[in-house]
């Protein structure tokens, strides 16, 4: 398991820790406490993945450009 | 008659100013050929700093001045590049000023694809030489990026494409570097693109995406040159964000595609290489959710299926002691004979060893060891006589064998060499004495010839006064007495003084000289 907490972790993290955490709930190997406290990360890891999946926001945006060429600000899309 | 100067015949060919033929040379030119479009390899180039292009193109015997004006050089699709086999359309025109006639060409395109493929091969031996093209240079693309930024154009159909597919899998925020994806601002500003986005900090007011798509539609090798221009694959190598290229159709491989991180065949398919699909991740979420549940439960049902197995197997408490009561029953009931029937046994038995016990026993043995006793001591007295004889005779057998005889004559032997030893020893002894003796003798008459009583003999006398010799005339004179000693014996002189005895002496020492 890595040390970073549930609510900082990227979606992929979240869900490579998910996989991991059914993995051992499932062979069934595991005391029963622990049974019950991988049950309870697992529930926070799913969670921390729901937030991620609920992000899904739609947000286009151009880059304007100065006479170089240089990146200065952008401006919204639409229409597209 | 030669006053004027009449021309001569054939001498009324007209005459122009120089301008006036430059003018005239430049219209022929550029009316008689019109728009043309000529084959050559490109050589010489020069970009000069105003902007304008001049390079030759040539075959094996001549070459063709070019120029294109800076204006021109943006429309280009091609650059002319050292090398580089070209069909360049434009008008033939003059220069008067230098007396030089060139092509104006304002469009150049790659004379066959033959050619404008080998001048990629060339590119791609470079960087990969380079090692840019390396697997392990590339690098993984994130999963599910925040912001994701697009370099391409930012009308037409491609962002369209982009955008759709993304919204369809799933929506994220989108940042559109606009660039020219085609002609000679193409490759310049796709570069500054990749570089710009590199440049931008993440979570600053323009937050640096974590994926980039460099994307163009479909068109022609030259359309899609930009994307082979070694400025663009070095951006997109060098390029810390994870980058997808998607130039082209699928059949259309830019320089761009061996050094970006993935390659998609399409705009469409570098949005689905970009992010998964949400709903699926949703139902994947709520599936592993439903696992998780299913294996807490499927736990705690099987912990309580064998809770309750074992249980059912456990036997009750009365079961488990009846064999061990039913035991010490039994034992019980057999511990009362098994002790009375020892009692019998050994009662049995000490009848049996205490019956043969009685005095008579012991009067018998007794009486048999004493005669045996009897028997053995009257053995005594003769076996010791016996016995004493044998040695006796053993004794007697032996004296005669010790005589003196061979003792005495042992004894005899050595008397006599001791004897001789004895004579040897005095004979020895007297040999010596004697020889010792003539020795004393010789001595002795060497001492009297050398000592000065032999001297006396011969007529010399000794002077002595009180006891001390005297040996000068002045002593003698001193002297109160003089003592003369002779071979026979002594004379007392004087008895006077000094002084005469002194002066009657002399002449009596004086004749013993």
């Amino acid at each position: 398991m890595t040390d970073t907490p549930v609510t900082d972790m990227s979606f992929e993290q979240a869900m490579s820790e998910l996989e991991k955490v059914l993995g051992q709930l499932e062979r069934g190997d595991v005391a029963l406490d622990e049974s019950i406290a991988l049950y309870e990360r697992g529930a926070a890891l799913k969670k921390r993945c729901e937030e991620k999946l609920k992000e899904a926001e739609e947000k286009v945006a151009a880059i304007t450009l100065d006479g170089d060429g240089t990146a200065t600000g952008t401006k919204p899309v639409e229409g597209l | 008659m030669d006053l004027l100067d009449d021309p001569a015949p054939g001498q009324n060919t007209p005459e122009f100013t120089v301008s006036e033929i430059s003018g005239a040379v430049k219209r022929t030119l550029e009316g008689e050929f019109g728009r043309i479009r000529v084959r050559g390899e490109v050589s010489r180039v020069v970009k000069a700093r105003s902007g304008h292009m001049y390079y030759d193109i040539k075959d094996d015997r001549n070459q063709l001045a070019c120029t294109t004006w800076k204006g021109q050089v943006a429309r280009l699709n091609v650059i002319p590049e050292e090398g580089l086999e070209v069909v360049v359309t434009g008008r033939i025109t003059a220069y008067g000023a230098q007396s030089k006639y060139n092509m104006n060409v304002d469009e150049v395109a790659v004379a066959g694809k033959g050619a404008l493929m080998a001048l990629l091969e060339k590119r791609k031996k470079t960087l990969e030489a380079e090692g840019l093209f390396d697997p392990a240079r590339k690098k993984p693309l994130p999963y599910l990026p925040e912001i994701i930024g697009v370099v391409t154009s930012p009308s037409g159909a491609v962002i369209r494409d982009i955008l759709h597919r993304l919204r369809d899998r799933f929506p994220r925020k989108v940042l559109i570097w606009p660039v020219a994806v085609q002609g000679e601002k193409c490759a310049p500003e796709v570069a500054r693109a990749i570089a710009g986005f590199n440049a931008m900090t993440p979570g600053g007011a323009l937050p640096r995406p974590d994926l980039l798509i460099v994307a163009r539609g479909g068109g022609s090798v030259e359309d899609l040159w930009g994307f082979n221009e070694e400025t663009v694959a070095r951006a997109a190598a060098a390029s810390e964000i994870p980058l997808i290229s998607a130039v082209g159709h699928e059949t259309d491989t830019t320089l761009i595609d061996y050094v970006s991180d993935r390659r998609a065949p399409t705009p469409t398919a570098a949005a689905e290489l970009a992010v998964p699909v949400r709903h699926e991740l949703i139902a994947w979420v709520e599936q592993q959710d439903a696992r998780m549940r299913q294996a807490l439960s499927q736990g705690l049902t099987r912990r309580d299926q064998r809770l309750r197995d074992m249980a059912r197997a456990l036997p009750r408490p009365d079961t488990l002691l009846d064999t061990p009561r039913q035991l010490v029953d039994t034992r019980g009931a057999r511990l009362a004979p098994a002790l009375i029937a020892g009692v019998q046994r050994r009662k049995v038995r000490l009848a049996d060893v205490s019956g043969s016990l009685r005095p008579s026993t012991l009067q018998r043995a007794w009486a048999s060891e004493d005669k045996r006793f009897q028997t053995i001591s009257s053995r005594l007295d003769p076996a010791l006589a016996r016995a004493l004889q044998v040695k006796k005779n053993s004794f007697a057998a032996q004296a005669p064998r010790f005589r003196p005889e061979a003792l005495h004559r042992d004894l005899d032997r050595k008397k006599e060499t001791f004897r001789a030893f004895v004579q040897r020893l005095s004979e020895a002894g007297h040999r010596q004495t004697a020889a010792l003796r003539d020795k004393i003798e010789a001595a002795e008459r060497l001492r009297l010839t050398l000592g000065y009583e032999a001297t006396l003999q011969r007529g010399f006398a000794v002077v002595r006064s009180d006891g001390v010799l005297v040996t000068g005339s002045e002593a003698a004179r001193k002297a109160a007495r003089l003592e003369i000693q002779f071979a026979d014996g002594r004379v007392t002189v004087g008895g006077k003084a000094p002084g005469r005895k002194g002066s009657a002496k002399p002449p009596q020492q004086g004749s013993l000289f």
